[in-house]
């Protein structure tokens, strides 16, 4: 069974930052894995060590600076990695969720493995859409916010558990090929070891652009226009206690006293 | 075209709150566009979830009886022959975990473009602005797009839809595909009953990813066991396995009232303060004055945990 597994390097921001137009300004950015494909890419590492998956696949969108983000997937246990970026994309200040579709799904179809995991969403834009939109596209099945995975994976049927709001799971058999959008706290994401980072070096990172993948630069026009970006007004009329921690933490005591909820 | 179809989510015999929600949301779009607004509601007791969505500002309730819990191949196929059959400008749908299971597959399938969690709405003509947050709600950003769109809306944004209405309410035929089904539901698990009802406390000292290690969570735990206080978190110590599931607050945790929260090292996605929120009074503890947590809080202290939690503990113990 060959799994492939979609990431994404996301922007951080730092907790004090400026905005510049319609992006936060470049000194306040950070890169990192998107929080929910690396347990993505834990679960599919975690299936091949189970002996269920023969090869794991790496996808990512995004220009060469992202490539040590990729070789994180890597590192982790992926066997191999694509990564696809065009000059088409470089001035795009949103990829929207029917670009990213028409790219990944290209993609899969020229892979094509037997489940796609995914991040439910991704830390910086949070559509949380794409998953859903390939499955549809290339006609697999899929499950949206999937926070458990039967790892036998019997009859070519993933039976998982979707986590729905105020703690209830629904346990729902998906038939294969299927797209599994991957919930937080579905595994404990490993640390790369030394051994992985090193091997991660000589993985293969095979660089597409869309014309090698066979996408139109015209059906990924973007049709979502970024139009304005500014921080939140805050809403705040919390009382602010000042001082030392000594003393702050004199001021809830008190609170915590008046409220008669502690001695 | 000019209309709007919102859809209603409902499980296990309920309709959600967020389908109230997104009458309202659906009105002021359809009052913007100068259309009607359609409502659809798809599978269970559909006859007499259509009684109850009936409320001021429904133009037309559309029913699709078929199957008793949601499944999204008959949601997404009944959504797009509905957007077939009334041609909307709009299809609004929760942001929803079934929201996000089905909107995206129908705006494919439809070739439309796709705005989801968004907080605000507003259309001009054929434009639609939705106003949405990124980098975890550290900025807001309004993106545009012209023509039809799927869009989702976050849950507790717009003020639920009250009155009564007098919508026409029709059966909506749908030529539902079996073939195509290819996912069952088989169940439905509560999680994380266990030791504690977070959910029946008085004072719950509350812990997020502010702690950093595992190990700093003694120091919590000391906190919680000086104040005679009980432990919960936001969500990341429960996937990092730190916590049980039973003492996670938020959407997909527990909703708790106490009298006393404390938001220790908690930035306040809102996915947690969804299961917060009622607390009758919030401290938080950050050094980040501008996390959403303040937005909420009653009182706050910025500063480190690490420095201020100690003090609190030896003032108590």
């Amino acid at each position: 069974m060959k799994i492939l597994v979609t990431v994404k390097e996301v922007a951080t921001v730092e907790d004090e930052f400026e905005i510049e137009g319609t992006e936060i300004a470049g000194q306040y950015l950070g890169a990192d894995l998107n929080e929910w494909d690396d347990y993505a890419i834990e679960e599919a590492v975690q299936l091949q060590e189970d002996g269920i998956a023969d090869e794991v696949v790496a996808v990512t969108i995004g220009p060469e600076d992202c490539e040590q983000t990729i070789r994180q997937a890597l590192a982790k246990g992926a066997d191999r990695a694509v990564r696809v970026w065009d000059d088409a994309l470089e001035d795009v200040d949103l990829l929207d969720v029917n670009a990213k579709t028409e790219i990944l799904s290209a993609v899969i179809e020229a892979e094509e493995p037997d489940l796609v995991l995914s991040g439910v969403q991704a830390g910086d834009d949070s559509f949380g859409a794409t998953g859903v939109s390939v499955a549809e596209e290339i006609g697999f099945q899929w499950g949206a916010v999937v926070n458990h995975l039967e790892h036998d994976l019997e009859d070519g049927v993933a039976s998982v558990r979707r986590e729905l709001e105020g703690g209830v799971e629904e346990l729902t058999d998906i038939e294969l090929p299927a797209v599994l959008t991957i919930q937080t706290g579905i595994n404990e994401p490993r640390y790369a070891s030394l051994r992985g980072i090193r091997q991660a070096q000589r993985k293969e990172l095979n660089v597409q652009t869309l014309d090698d993948i066979g996408v139109d630069e015209s059906t990924i026009e973007t049709e979502l226009e970024l139009t304005e970006m500014y921080e939140p007004e805050s809403e705040s009329d919390a009382t602010v206690w000042e001082g030392s921690a000594d003393e702050t933490a004199g001021e809830l005591g008190e609170l915590l006293r008046d409220k008669g909820v502690a001695q | 075209m000019t209309d709007v179809l919102a859809v209603a989510d409902h499980r296990r015999g309920d309709l959600r709150d967020v389908s109230y929600e997104i009458i309202t949301a659906g009105r002021e779009l359809a009052d913007e566009t100068g259309g009607d607004l359609h409502l659809a509601v798809i599978s269970g007791t559909v006859d007499d979830f259509a009684d109850k969505l009936n409320r001021e500002g429904v133009d037309a309730i559309h029913t699709v009886d078929h199957g008793e819990e949601f499944n999204h191949d008959v949601y997404a196929q009944a959504v797009t022959q509905l957007y077939d059959e009334l041609a909307p400008q709009f299809i609004v749908t929760p942001n929803s975990v079934n929201g996000l299971d089905y909107a995206p597959a129908v705006a494919n399938e439809l070739d439309l473009p796709i705005v989801t969690d968004t907080v605000d709405l507003e259309a001009d003509g054929e434009t639609l602005i939705a106003t949405r947050e990124m980098y975890g709600g550290k900025v807001e950003t309004t993106t545009q797009l012209e023509g039809d769109a799927v869009v989702t809306i976050r849950g507790a944004e717009w003020p639920a839809a009250e009155g009564t209405g007098d919508a026409a309410i029709e059966a909506f035929d749908a030529d539902i595909d079996e073939d195509a089904i290819g996912s069952t539901v088989t169940g439905f698990e509560e999680v994380g009953g266990g030791d504690v009802d977070i959910s029946e406390a008085e004072l719950l000292v509350s812990v997020g990813r502010g702690i950093e290690e595992e190990e700093n969570l003694e120091m919590i735990r000391d906190l919680a066991d000086a104040l005679d206080a009980t432990l919960s978190s936001s969500r990341p110590i429960v996937d990092n396995g730190w916590l049980p599931k039973n003492r996670q607050v938020g959407q997909s945790g527990k909703v708790v009232t106490p009298d006393v929260y404390i938001a220790i090292g908690i930035s306040g996605a809102v996915q947690h303060v969804a299961g917060m929120k009622g607390s009758d009074t919030i401290v938080a503890i950050n050094t980040d004055p501008n996390a959403p947590i303040m937005d909420i809080a009653d009182y706050a202290i910025v500063d480190d945990l690490f420095d201020v939690v100690p003090e609190l503990i030896d003032e108590f113990q």
